[in-house]
């Protein structure tokens, strides 16, 4: 078919038990804006909860004739967990003017979607909307937490035999979800291209930890004591920049930050149960002093020797300044004629 | 009752942060009695019990995609409150910043993305200003709403320079930020804010910060209509002036506010409340939730938010939402741009309340001036910042205790109230601006704010989702998932 006759690839959104977030993130994208980086790909929303004109019963129409297969869904998109409770009726959230639950109606419409997007941790696994007690019995679209199920149950294949893609993030990075759409319209996104937990490899197969600015604080384990302290955050302060899947040291995010260069841990919200870690957020727990999570893919026996000696060897420069907000000792300036 | 008598249920009410239906009793082509449901419930509160205090940092942003900071500010509030902490000045100044930016993006998300896209409707083709509002304002199409969109891209780059990123940052701690900015940050955050400023006077005021934030009184915004630069802000006055806006959506003229973004003394924008014309001081003490409406069990009486509790009952047959009913002194209040500008003695929005109360129009205008307002502060801040004093207070938290914090988010006033026992979270309780205004009934059938203002809305021949009543709830900038969080 010719390109220009094309139809072009149709979105609908819909929120359920999550906090809108990763919607407000996707305005946030640069370089080009949203609107025109989805023009490029010729990405048109049937309807979004935050933006689009219809409201009420404008919007339940276009639901029904999207089920009736009048109007072809290439990507329905979900933000938010799903919502089972209280039990198992799915009424702690029933759409708005619709007397039906989210779930349901996500239940009906997935089917009918050529492709099936979880937006963010609470659509992809629960996230936070799951935690504790995980009061409205929250889970995401095709997994529970880490186990697989979830809402639409693990044998579920959206129209192009794909699982439910989870772009995984608290919140997303507005790129992560323009850029899983235009390779979904694209054609370029197979099952080869998803992780283990469902993620798109493209930004899951990057770790924090790639291209974080405290990398020399972590070569030689100066570490930051407190928060807004400069060194690494591994030791002290439950920072899991070394196992997050996640590009966001090299991506960035809101022109040049993340949340290592905002002075704080990452603590893994691209990862199923993130939000119940175990202890708190900002401790590392250790036993025999060493940290019980090593970075990934390292021994243990490596990671204790390299440690103990990148500790004896760590410059003064290092020392100091990780424990201080602000830079105290710059790098030396060395004579280049004097190698 | 009258023969065209009818009930209309709308919803999902969308271009509002979250879900939300109203029922509408309907008579005489006017609203006769509204009724708002929240109809989502998470149960934070909940999931926050029995977790170490400072996980309420994680968690609580995360009640919210565009009121995050604010969440995060109220809870380090509270923190810093169970610690007897105060953040350093560089912390005060920063969050200021962090929350500012928010706030600032929030109002432009607001008239541009939510609230100006409804007078591009085909209802209103016949109208002289149609073919500018739509051209401008069409529903994620129109030149307007992009351009904001990029304006408020641009200034979400403060958060993340300051913040590491937008939303959800772990930024903001009791005793300040964790990032310090040096004289180069500085720079860039000024150029970012110059960036923001020259795109607002561009196109949203067609003049300078200053000249809106000295707008003073009803005639001057009039003169501002009839004669003033071509904006978006007067395009608006325009519309509002055919569709007499300002005689539609008044409530009850009570307004709250907490106060906003803590100076050296004092604050910016000083807090408290105004009720009929007389402004006092606000005692947190008088504020309860009652739950005779909410679906939630604890119904025998109003709670305070220390002693409350989020026990969802889904098979309560009276509630008809999951939002409990806020009070103060057993009052309903409104909170919000236009409020906080009341109650901190801004001219226009003391004499626009005299004159004709929260409307349709005075909100839009409320939240327009007070973007100004706070541009120009946040351009000040960064001046003084010191990059060389320090930018974290350190405490340790006590194993028992009780503490709130108050802060101001866009759509207005936010407290949490945190109960630690055992050095855990014992009982978390959070009342959200959008709960204090999309409020259900109290025990005493008093109707919340929203459905004070929608009584008499006009309905139009055939409306199934009436325009007015869109402009109404718009003008509030309701955030749901606060609401019932």
């Amino acid at each position: 078919m010719n390109p220009a006759m094309r139809p072009p690839f149709t979105v609908l959104w819909l929120q359920s038990g999550g906090c809108g977030g990763c919607t407000m993130s996707l305005l946030c994208a640069e370089a080009p804006d949203l609107a025109a980086t989805l023009e490029s790909a010729d990405i048109r929303f049937l309807w979004h909860p935050a933006f689009s004109e219809e409201t009420g019963s404008e919007a339940t129409a276009l639901f029904e004739a999207v089920l009736a297969g009048e109007i072809a869904l290439d990507a329905l998109c979900v933000e938010g967990a799903l919502l089972r409770g209280p039990n198992g009726t799915g009424r702690f959230h029933v759409l708005a003017g619709t007397g039906v639950p989210t779930i349901d109606w996500v239940r009906r419409l997935a089917p009918v979607a050529r492709h099936v997007v979880a937006v963010g941790t609470c659509a992809a696994y629960g996230g936070v909307t799951a935690a504790g007690v995980n009061p409205a019995d929250a889970c995401g679209l095709q997994f529970d937490g880490r186990r697989r199920g979830g809402a639409l149950g693990e044998p579920f294949r959206s129209r192009s035999g794909l699982p439910v893609i989870n772009v995984a993030g608290c919140p997303t990075h507005p790129n992560w979800v323009t850029e899983t759409l235009m390779l979904l319209s694209a054609g370029l996104l197979g099952a080869a291209d998803l992780d283990v937990y469902g993620r798109p490899r493209f930004y899951a197969d990057h770790l924090v930890h790639h291209g974080c600015p405290r990398n020399e604080y972590y070569e030689y384990k100066a570490s930051a004591e407190k928060l807004s302290d400069l060194g690494c955050m591994m030791e002290h302060l439950g920072c899991l920049g070394t196992q997050a899947h996640a590009d966001c040291n090299t991506r960035l995010w809101n022109g040049e930050g993340s949340c290592t260069r905002g002075g704080y841990s990452c603590i893994n919200c691209t990862a199923p149960e993130f939000e119940e870690p175990g202890h708190a957020f900002l401790d590392t727990p250790k036993i025999g002093g060493i940290p019980v999570g090593l970075p990934t893919d390292m021994p243990k026996a490596w990671f204790i020797a390299l440690s103990s000696l990148a500790k004896a060897a760590t410059p003064e420069r290092l020392r100091r300044n990780a424990t201080a907000d602000h830079v105290l000792t710059p790098p030396a300036v060395k004579d280049i004629k004097r190698r | 009752m009258s023969p065209d008598a009818r009930r209309l249920v709308v919803g999902p009410f969308n271009r509002v942060e979250g879900d939300l239906e109203v029922r509408l009793e309907i008579a005489d082509g006017r609203v006769q009695e509204a009724f708002v449901s929240s109809p989502l419930f998470r149960g934070f509160e909940r999931i926050l019990e029995g977790r170490d205090p400072r996980d309420a940092l994680v968690i609580a942003p995360r009640i919210c995609g565009i009121c995050s900071v604010s969440q995060s500010h109220a809870a380090a509030l509270a923190l810093a409150g169970l610690q007897g902490l105060a953040p350093t000045p560089n912390g005060r100044i920063a969050t200021n910043l962090i929350l500012a930016a928010e706030n600032v993006a929030d109002h432009l998300t607001h008239f541009h993305v939510f609230f100006m896209p409804d007078f591009a409707r085909q209802v209103y083709a016949d109208r002289p200003w149609f073919a500018a509002a739509e051209r401008g304002f069409k529903a994620a199409q129109g030149a307007r709403v992009r351009a904001a969109i990029a304006t408020r891209a641009t200034l979400l780059h403060v958060l993340g320079l300051l913040a590491g990123r937008w939303p959800h940052t772990l930024a903001l701690q009791p005793g300040g930020v964790t990032r310090s900015a040096d004289q180069r940050d500085k720079m860039r955050l000024l150029a970012t804010l110059a960036a923001v400023r020259a795109d607002l006077q561009d196109r949203l005021y067609g003049a300078a910060l200053e000249e809106v934030a000295a707008l003073d009184d009803a005639a001057a915004l009039e003169a501002w209509r009839r004669a003033g630069p071509a904006s978006d802000m007067r395009l608006f006055l325009d519309i509002a002036e055919d569709l007499e806006l300002s005689g539609l959506g008044r409530a009850y003229d009570r307004f709250l506010s907490y106060g906003a973004y803590p100076q050296e003394s004092g604050r910016l924008y000083g807090g408290g409340i105004v009720a009929d014309g007389v402004g006092a001081t606000l005692d947190p003490a008088a504020i309860t939730e009652d739950h005779a409406f909410a679906r939630m069990e604890g119904r025998e009486a109003p709670h305070a938010p220390f002693e409350g509790s989020t026990l969802p009952d889904g098979l309560d047959e009276d509630g008809y939402t999951w939002c409990k009913a806020p009070r103060l002194s057993g009052l309903p209040f409104e909170t919000g741009a236009f409020a906080r500008q009341v109650v901190a003695g801004q001219p226009l929005m003391r004499d626009l309340a005299a004159r004709e109360g929260a409307n349709v129009r005075s909100r839009v205008v409320g939240r327009l001036v007070e973007a100004a307002r706070t541009l120009i502060a946040m351009e000040g801040w960064v001046r003084e910042l010191e990059p060389t004093a320090p930018w974290c207070a350190q405490g340790t938290l006590p194993q028992e205790g009780r503490a709130f914090g108050l802060t101001e988010a866009a759509r207005g006033a936010l407290g949490h109230w945190v109960v630690v026992q055992k050095g855990r979270i014992a009982r978390y309780q959070i009342i959200a601006p959008t709960t204090w205004n999309f409020s259900p009934r109290d025990r005493a059938g008093v109707p919340g704010p929203l459905e004070a203002a929608l009584v008499d809305a006009p309905i139009r021949q055939g409306e199934v989702t009436p325009v007015s009543v869109q402009h109404i709830v718009r003008s509030f900038d309701p955030c749901m998932v606060c609401t019932v969080h």
